[in-house]
């Protein structure tokens, strides 16, 4: 048995992670061809490298499949229901910042807090006939956030990308989505609420808690742990 | 998972109410997910099971029977009209991953234009007849007397309006009350948006289905707003007093009065209230160590807007309630386009029962 870390398969936020173990003494790398999803770990024996969509991470530590895991927490907190009791965090990795926000059309001059898009939205739907509706992939965080604001009247609808384009394409009223520098957000006229973010996410180490492990997968887990300083 | 025994039980009950006058109405399991969402809003999503039909749409697993029940009654029904049904309803339980997420609810509904505190009564009495020897604790409640309080109160119908809006929100509806009285200040963001000359005085392009004409609206309706002087000390504090009404019967009737005296808007609700009782007594309830609360049934779906009941197991605080119900006349009107009808009902969940493990 080995002790099986989940890092994201492609991009910046495998480089990244690459270079935060690097920096702990642990090389990860991409072995084969540039198209061939295969790792290879050194530094440490009895740990092997699984390379996986970030968005599959959340999954695979609940399953179990995987005993760590990097991942964002905002897919941790929108994917496994009561998360706390399936991983536990181990370490913020100090990248992959990304803040999970609701935002409104700029032009949108009466609407800054909860209290106003609560407003705006039960106006909305007297004159509509239908929910305002708000555009993401974060059913669960949202809806969550807004049901603990004090907001009615709205609707979520599903939206997997370019959600910053579906209030001037009329699909929704507004938009939740993560942002990291609010570019996007801008240049589609859009701007967050004046409040907290719905969630401040960043690239995080997580630990199953309910991967299997031999007594030696523990010691191997224990030795990780120590070179990672946590 | 329904037992056999708890199937049995609920086909005895559904007898029960048969036998009592009511037809035997079946339901689709698959209902049209966007009645319901509409009726309920989004937090519907978390607590029922949304599926896709490529060819109609998206269905929910129903997660109770009422609204198929008035839709099937407004498209036709006769008046009065009583029904009864027996099946499993489906609840997704992400806060309380124990809970059952399938079971049976076994229903009686009664509309009826007539008598609507005697309607009260008689669903009632149907239920704790049905539930007859068991160790329950019945605990009632009438949202109505709120509503009557806040639609009487000396402010703007627009001030009336949100909060009614979020009679089933508690913290919301405080958050609301606090600021129209004066209790809490208006956010910064509110007092800077109200300062400025012309507010509409923004560069940014107007996107998407909501217009500059909505936008000014609503601008013209928080200067309104703010303008409006604060409602008085005396109504919050008998919103507050209301609130805290937690007796039996026959004191909350003669407190509820009290309040009634200085504020008259809630005097005809106290009266229906007494008149229940009336009808509850005449059916042989000793409502005088029947439990009042005034703020009972205020967190649970938001469509019960007058009398509200629910049967507990005494000895069981950990179990949801054995049988929950109350008057709904609201949501006829909104399902039943432009049509209403005065409705209450109720079910009880033999699964609950088995739990107990008594026989009535």
């Amino acid at each position: 048995m080995t002790i099986k870390l989940g890092v994201p398969s492609k991009g910046r936020l495998m480089e990244k992670t690459f270079d935060w173990f690097g920096a702990r003494g642990i090389t990860l790398e991409r072995t084969g061809s540039d198209r061939e999803y295969s790792g290879a770990v050194s530094g440490i024996d009895g740990v092997s490298l699984v390379l996986l969509s970030a968005g599959e991470i959340p999954r695979e530590l609940e399953a179990g499949r995987i005993h760590l895991g990097v991942t964002g927490t905002d897919l941790v907190h929108e994917k496994l229901v009561q998360w706390e009791q399936k991983v536990e965090p181990l370490s913020e990795l100090g990248f992959g910042h990304a803040d999970l926000i609701l935002a409104v059309p700029r032009a949108w001059v009466d609407v800054t807090t909860l209290d106003d898009l609560d407003g705006a939205a039960a106006a909305f739907r007297a004159r509509h006939g239908f929910r305002l509706r708000i555009a993401t992939k974060y059913h669960r965080l949202v809806r969550d956030y807004l049901r603990d604001g004090g907001v009615a009247d709205y609707a979520l609808v599903d939206s997997q990308g370019a959600t910053e384009g579906t209030v001037a394409n009329r699909t929704a009223e507004a938009i939740a989505d993560i942002t990291s520098t609010g570019e996007t957000l801008r240049a589609n006229h859009l701007r967050p609420l004046g409040e907290e973010p719905i969630l401040r996410s960043q690239a995080t180490l997580f630990r199953s808690r309910t991967a299997t492990k031999t007594d030696a997968d523990r010691a191997v887990l224990k030795q990780l742990c120590d070179m990672l300083g946590l | 998972m329904t037992t056999r025994a708890a199937r049995e039980r609920a086909l005895e009950l559904r007898g029960i109410f048969e036998a009592a006058g009511a037809a035997v109405v079946e339901c689709d399991i698959l209902q049209p997910a966007e009645t319901l969402l509409d009726l309920y809003g989004e937090d519907i999503r978390a607590r029922a099971y949304v599926t896709q039909d490529p060819a109609r749409g998206e269905r929910m697993l129903r997660p109770d029977f009422t609204v198929p029940v008035v839709q099937m009654h407004m498209a036709g029904g006769a008046e009065p009209a009583r029904y009864t049904y027996a099946g499993e309803v489906f609840r997704r339980q992400e806060d309380h991953p124990g809970r059952a997420s399938e079971y049976l609810q076994v229903g009686f509904e009664l509309f009826d234009r007539t008598d609507p505190e005697a309607a009260d009564a008689e669903v009632f009495c149907a239920l704790q007849s049905a539930l007859e020897g068991l160790p329950l604790r019945a605990a009632t409640g009438d949202i109505g007397i709120l509503m009557a309080a806040v639609a009487g109160l000396g402010t703007s119908e627009a001030r009336r309006a949100a909060l009614l809006r979020h009679i089933w929100r508690p913290r919301r509806f405080r958050q609301l009350l606090n600021r129209f009285s004066g209790k809490s200040p208006l956010p910064e963001s509110r007092r800077a948006l109200l300062a400025e000359a012309d507010p509409m005085a923004c560069a940014a392009p107007i996107i998407g289905l909501r217009d500059r004409e909505e936008i000014a609206a609503r601008i013209e309706a928080l200067r309104a707003d703010a303008d409006e002087p604060p409602i008085a000390r005396g109504e919050v504090e008998m919103i507050d007093e209301l609130l805290s009404v937690a007796e039996t019967c026959p004191f909350a009737i003669d407190h509820l009065k009290h309040l009634g005296m200085d504020h008259p808007p809630l005097r005809a609700a106290v009266d229906r209230f007494e008149r229940r009782c009336d009808a509850l007594a005449a059916r042989g309830v000793n409502v005088d160590i029947l439990d009042f609360e005034a703020a009972y049934g205020r967190t649970s779906m938001e469509y019960y807007d007058g009398f509200v009941f629910g049967f507990y197991a005494e000895r069981r605080p950990d179990l949801p309630p054995v049988a929950t119900g109350g008057r709904y006349d609201a949501l006829t009107a909104r399902l039943g386009q432009g049509e209403s009808i005065p409705a209450v009902g109720g079910v009880i969940r033999p699964d609950i029962l088995s739990e107990i493990g008594g026989e009535p």
